[in-house]
């Protein structure tokens, strides 16, 4: 790239200080539009949104009419949703839980069974496959196959358990106290297998004389994975924590399939969404959820960038 | 299906927003974000091609009502010689987009629903009152179908097809098994459920995984207990929810929780109607195109109603909801003089009975309808919604869009899961109602 190639001896003979260079007009060129455009286009597609939600979140507008007809309702909205709004913190728990689940069930889940698929059992091909199976299916997917399977009267699950026709059956999407964790066992089934993929990829990294070496010094088997492979997947660990904690975060179409994300199912998504889209059109109101989601959002992002700099660092 | 995520939620919300600030800027001429702008972009050549076309914009993606339209719209051009383009979207989706829909090129006449969805939307000035397309109609049509199509301003914006009562839904060849008797009180209803309970029957078949069904029992208890007027005045926000008239609703539906349906909660109206089908359940409250769920006619003919049962005799049997289908204009149509011949034919008789032949579970609007398609159960519905003294249109249509989908669907599923605090939880609609009507 034009810009890897910038320490050279100035024309004048004397080396130049740091990279600072004179780049010809061509590069300039170059330059400006490799970095411009994309500036654009994150620009009018991200920030231009993102600043205009902030900026909706402290009216009352319905969508309806030009942005004129909205009023300037200052915190109110945020003000109520903490209030008065109860499926609020219901849905913040519910994505607290869910990221729960997926950092300390889904993804060791995941290592698990990277680990194991990662020695070359027979048949490893064919578990791999399976495994990684409901990663290529869509949430929207997986909530259909997995309402099946749940469906009180007429699912799998409750037709192998019980009677149907009569007595008591297990409500497992419409009791609030179950259903979230109903609904998580689909996720983790995919998720596990996302994870393994991403883990395989990188334990085909580790060299094989650092397993020897613990092998040999006489670590067993768990030792030999918590000191010597675990540190040396770090990388991965780190792209496998971003992709988890996004994954929480953007939880929405498993929901929304099921009921909609009502009744235990709340997620903060599903608020904003039930909220603007729809017939419903509080555009002011679901602005002021998804400002919180993305405040929450930005927590794990700074987290991030900030500990990569710091690797950078040493 | 693409992730719909939260950033991509948030980044659909700021669309209309940087339409709506491009509209201020005078950019949205282009994007068509008002009919009446999108009108001007149209060139005159492609105008007066349209002039001998109308353009409807359809809701009704179920193969069998869309190839009624589509015959219904046949009728109608052969009648006037004005073309007829079809605009068919997928049903729950044409709802969801309503907002965006309305603001961009609505075709000319669209499907909606009667009652303060529409009213809605006329006081937002997004359709166009069609007075001179009632002069002709008005004949043709009850006091309550004629005051269901008028907007709050007292014009007319609506024209109705069809409507369907939500009543009690049963099987004769269950009832004449077992004995049982039509209850006409709550007693009688009570005890009915009770002897069912004892015969090993689920009495009530009750869903609400969609969150509307429970709606329709509230609010037939609403109008059975505190009238009409008192129901229709809720719904407007003109009363209080956590009055002691609220509170007794919720007191009287605890009494038939323990006959619903196991897992109600978990269950689609579909899973409902398929229980009652089956006789595993006794009774079921839906509106009657439950019997689509029927689908071997034998099964059909033995599906039958009655009325909900009285519970303060000052209001007897007088109310229903009926919910009624039919037309709006847009704002600007392209074609106002071929939209409202096709609405003043649309409200007619003749394309009411066309429609109907193909369609078992409605009943037409028209009061001159042709009754010699109909089948036993319609004949019935006819009758029953001609007999009532107030027809409602269903909660989701008589109140607010956003009070009834962001409010009332998730406060009806926690009475349903918690039926204890009802203090609580009228006190907390109150709250969200106020915060929504702004009173």
């Amino acid at each position: 790239m034009a810009i890897d190639v910038a320490p050279r001896v100035g024309a004048g003979g004397a080396p130049r200080k740091g990279r600072a260079v004179r780049l010809s007009t061509r590069d300039r060129i170059a330059i400006t539009v490799m970095v411009g455009v994309p500036l654009l286009v994150v620009g009018a597609f991200i920030w231009f949104p993102t600043i205009a939600s902030i900026g909706l979140s402290f009216t009352n507008w319905d969508g309806i009419g030009g942005i004129s007809s909205a009023h300037w309702v200052g915190t109110r909205n945020y003000h109520e949703i903490a209030t008065i709004y109860p499926p609020f913190w219901p849905a913040v728990e519910h994505n607290i839980i869910w990221l729960g689940f997926l950092v300390f069930v889904a993804t060791p889940l995941g290592l698990l069974l990277a680990y194991e698929l990662d020695k070359n059992i027979r048949g490893t091909r064919i578990y791999q496959s399976v495994f990684f199976l409901p990663v290529v299916l869509s949430f929207a997917i997986i909530g259909f196959i997995w309402e099946l399977i749940y469906s009180p009267t007429q699912g799998l699950i409750n037709n192998l358990i019980t009677n149907t026709a009569h007595g008591h059956v297990i409500d497992w999407l419409g009791n609030p106290k179950l259903n979230l964790w109903a609904v998580l066992v689909a996720v983790g089934w995919r998720h596990a297998g996302y994870i393994m993929i991403l883990y395989l990829a990188g334990l085909k990294a580790v060299d094989p004389s650092l397993r020897e070496a613990a092998a040999i010094d006489g670590a067993g088997e768990w030792h030999a994975f918590r000191t010597v492979v675990f540190p040396a997947l770090r990388p991965i660990n780190i792209v496998i924590v971003v992709v988890t904690v996004i994954e929480a975060l953007r939880a929405f179409d498993i929901v929304y399939i099921i009921n909609r994300g009502r009744n235990g199912l709340e997620l903060l998504s599903v608020l904003v969404t039930d909220n603007i889209i729809g017939e419903a059109s509080r555009v002011g109101y679901g602005s002021s959820i998804a400002v919180i989601l993305i405040v929450i959002s930005i927590v794990p992002i700074v987290v991030f960038v900030w500990n990569s700099f710091q690797e950078r660092i040493s | 299906m693409p992730d719909e995520s939260s950033p991509s939620a948030a980044g659909r919300m700021t669309r209309r927003g940087m339409l709506a600030t491009a509209g201020a800027g005078g950019v949205a001429a282009a994007y068509g974000l008002t009919a009446g702008r999108a009108r001007g972009a149209v060139p005159t050549w492609l105008q007066s091609e349209l002039a001998g076309t109308v353009t409807f914009g359809s809701n009704a993606s179920d193969p069998v009502p869309k190839q009624a339209y589509a015959n219904v719209m046949k009728a109608f051009t052969k009648k006037t010689g004005i073309k007829v383009a079809i605009n068919t979207v997928d049903h729950n989706t044409f709802q969801e987009q309503i907002n965006t829909y309305l603001q961009g090129r609505p075709q000319d006449v669209f499907t909606w629903f009667a009652g303060y969805r529409m009213q809605f939307f006329a006081q937002k000035g997004l359709l166009s009152p069609i007075d001179d397309v009632w002069a002709s109609l008005a004949p043709s049509f009850s006091p309550a179908m004629k005051a269901a199509s008028k907007g709050l301003d007292g014009h007319y914006y609506f024209v109705p097809i069809y409507n369907y009562p939500w009543a009690v839904f049963y099987r004769k060849s269950l009832f004449a098994k077992n004995g049982y008797t039509i209850p006409k009180t709550w007693d009688q209803f009570i005890a009915l459920a009770k002897q069912m309970k004892s015969d090993g029957l689920t009495p009530i078949a009750f869903t609400d995984k969609d969150g509307w069904p429970a709606m329709g029992t509230f609010d037939i208890l609403n109008m059975r207990i505190n009238g009409y007027q008192f129901h229709v005045n809720l719904m407007a926000g003109k009363q209080a929810w956590d009055s002691a008239q609220v509170k007794a609703v919720f007191k009287q539906w605890q009494e038939l929780l323990p006959y619903y349906s196991s897992g109600a909660l978990g269950l689609t109206w579909e899973e409902g109607a398929q229980q009652l089908v089956n006789k595993q359940a006794g009774m079921y409250l839906l509106g009657s195109f439950v019997a689509q769920q029927a689908t071997d006619p034998a099964d059909h003919a033995d599906l039958d109603f009655f009325p909900y049962p009285s519970i303060n005799s000052k209001w007897g049997q007088d109310s229903l909801d009926a919910p009624i289908d039919g037309f709006l204009m847009s704002k600007h149509p392209k074609n106002a003089a071929g939209a409202k011949q096709l609405l003043a034919y649309l409200g007619s008789a003749a394309a009411e009975n066309i429609y109907l032949k193909s369609d078992p579970n409605d009943t037409g609007a028209n009061k001159n309808v042709s009754t010699a398609h109909y089948s036993t159960l319609q004949v019935k519905a006819a009758k029953l919604i001609a007999g009532a003294k107030h027809i409602a249109q269903y909660m989701d249509r008589d109140t607010r869009p956003d009070f009834a989908s962001t409010v009332m669907i998730p406060a009806l599923q926690q009475f349903l899961n918690n039926p204890n605090d009802i203090n609580g939880l009228t006190s907390s609609i109150q709250k969200q109602k106020v915060a929504i009507f702004g009173s």
